[in-house]
């Protein structure tokens, strides 16, 4: 086979895997969470559908293509359609730049396991996670109801606040790792992940990581008691699967974030680097049903009080905390 | 093929633009302007400031333009009847599907030029630890009074903002 050839079909293979598992895994999330939960509120959870209820995200996807699609009078037809495509695809496009193990041999090239090592891979991430509001916003705008409007209103205000303190909480990680891409932010935790050099920033970017998926204790937007579902109210069949499956997807990610800024990515001793990075992202996802299990849902004014006055005061004292321990320890 | 590409996304911003000024409905508006937005920092990258590109996208399209689209729902500005009358469909979603479409075009003929090669790429291309270094030292007291100004205006917003709030409850604390 020519050189290209192989080349190509290695960077092809390496796609379809990707998309393959992080949609499986997505799918399969959604199980996790709906037992886990069960389980914590001592009852069983799915468990009809094949064995231990394993086929259950099948059958949900069935179910979901099968329904009827609706959209509402008066609502912004384009826009609607358009929405729910708009916040999965951001959801997928972030995992780019996620370098999920060390760079591998197969038949004589190397493959860096990511799919895209920029050398401002950070920044990547935080442009498409702010782009990932639209999904949301034009959504819950076009959908011309009012429940929708005052999910998609909260939502925004909530997202733009805590990424705020998000990417502040990333400045010490790159200032440690002294570059943009998170391949050599993971190869600068080999010794020490950072979770233990700045707990502080680690804390940070975990609550921002929660508000940003916009689960429990900051679900405002899709807050059901007050919202109905908030800005995916209107959103029926398949079309409310994708904003679904962006959402899980968008916790993998964050998953992925958190194992690849604190967690020291792939690095872990004995076991391979997939396997030590599947078992942090998964660890993660847990920890984030863990706390949607437990938490109670904070009130708007306490959300808004909590960003802007406690965690973004606190992640700018950490960058000057953290700039300062650095020069004095270049003495 | 840069200036060729060069010239694409310097049409692609006109039009946008111009789309987005000419549009009855403010939501539309913004999407046309965030289309324009993303054909600027594309013309960046091509300038070798791949920092600024991201930048602008992340602060432009990811910041100030999700603040217009809350001003523009916090206040209702719904398109009245006559916007929904614009005329067919197509009309609405083709302009954006052309412009898209111009942008992904650019972006993999982007692809196609090897950074590598030279000619695309200048030689003052500008790696973030280039850009941050030169920022913070050739051009650190610009930087320091731009930063001062935007601190006044916050607080003056701010100021602004508290001496409304106090006015509209009397019963409140002088």
């Amino acid at each position: 086979m020519p050189e290209w050839l192989i080349i190509g079909l290695l960077i092809v293979a390496k796609l379809g895997l990707i998309f393959m598992v992080l949609l499986t895994l997505a799918a399969y999330l959604v199980l996790a969470e709906r037992k886990i939960l069960g389980r914590m509120q001592l009852r069983p959870g799915p468990n009809r559908v094949g064995p231990f209820g394993l086929m259950q995200p099948l059958a949900d996807v069935i179910k979901l293509l099968t329904k009827e699609d609706f959209i509402p009078a008066r609502a912004d037809k384009w826009l609607f359609i358009l929405a729910p495509g708009l916040a999965a695809v951001t959801a997928l496009l972030t995992f780019a730049v996620v370098p999920f193990g060390p760079p591998l041999t197969l038949f004589g090239h190397q493959v860096p396991l990511v799919v895209c090592d920029l050398n401002i891979g950070v920044l990547f991430f935080l442009g498409l996670s702010s782009l990932a509001v639209y999904g949301m916003t034009l959504g819950g705008w076009a959908s011309n109801s009012k429940y929708s409007l005052m999910g998609a209103i909260r939502g925004l205000s909530q997202l733009i606040s805590y990424e705020l303190s998000m990417g502040l909480a990333l400045v010490p990680v790159v200032m440690l790792a002294r570059s943009f891409s998170l391949t050599d932010i993971v190869m600068a935790q080999a010794d020490v992940p950072f979770a233990l050099v700045n707990p502080l920033a680690f804390l940070i970017f975990l609550i921002s990581a929660v508000a940003e998926s916009k689960r429990i204790p900051f679900d405002l937007p899709e807050a059901e008691n007050e919202l109905v579902g908030g800005f995916h109210t209107e959103y029926s069949g398949m079309r409310f699967g994708l904003f679904f499956v962006g959402e899980y997807i968008n916790l993998i990610i964050l998953g992925s974030m958190l194992t690849v800024f604190f967690l020291g990515g792939w690095m872990g001793p004995f076991l391979p680097g997939v396997v030590w990075f599947s078992i942090k992202v998964l660890f993660v996802c847990f920890f984030f049903i863990w706390v949607r299990g437990t938490m109670p849902r904070l009130r708007y004014d306490q959300l808004m009080h909590f960003g802007w006055k406690i965690l973004l005061p606190l992640s700018l004292l950490n960058v000057l905390l953290t700039g300062a321990l650095l020069l004095w320890r270049q003495g | 093929m840069a200036t060729w590409i060069f010239y694409i996304l310097g049409a692609v911003a006109v039009v946008a633009t111009a789309m987005a000024v000419t549009r009855r409905n403010p939501v539309h508006s913004v999407i046309y302007l965030v289309n324009s937005f993303f054909a600027l920092a594309m013309i960046f990258y091509l300038l070798g400031a791949p920092l600024v590109a991201a930048w602008e996208v992340i602060i432009y399209a990811g910041a100030i333009m999700v603040l217009f689209l809350f001003i523009i729902m916090m206040l209702e500005l719904s398109p009245g009847e006559e916007a929904d009358r614009q005329g067919p469909g197509a009309l609405q979603w083709l302009p954006v599907l052309l412009l898209g479409a111009a942008l992904l075009t650019c972006t993999l003929l982007l692809l196609q030029l090897d950074p590598a090669a030279g000619q695309a790429v200048p030689n003052w291309y500008a790696s973030p630890r280039d850009f941050g270094y030169v920022l913070f030292h050739e051009y650190a007291l610009a930087v320091e009074i731009v930063s001062f100004q935007l601190l006044f205006a916050a607080v003056g917003a701010f100021y602004v903002g508290r001496a409304a709030s106090r006015e509209k409850q009397p019963g409140g604390q002088q």
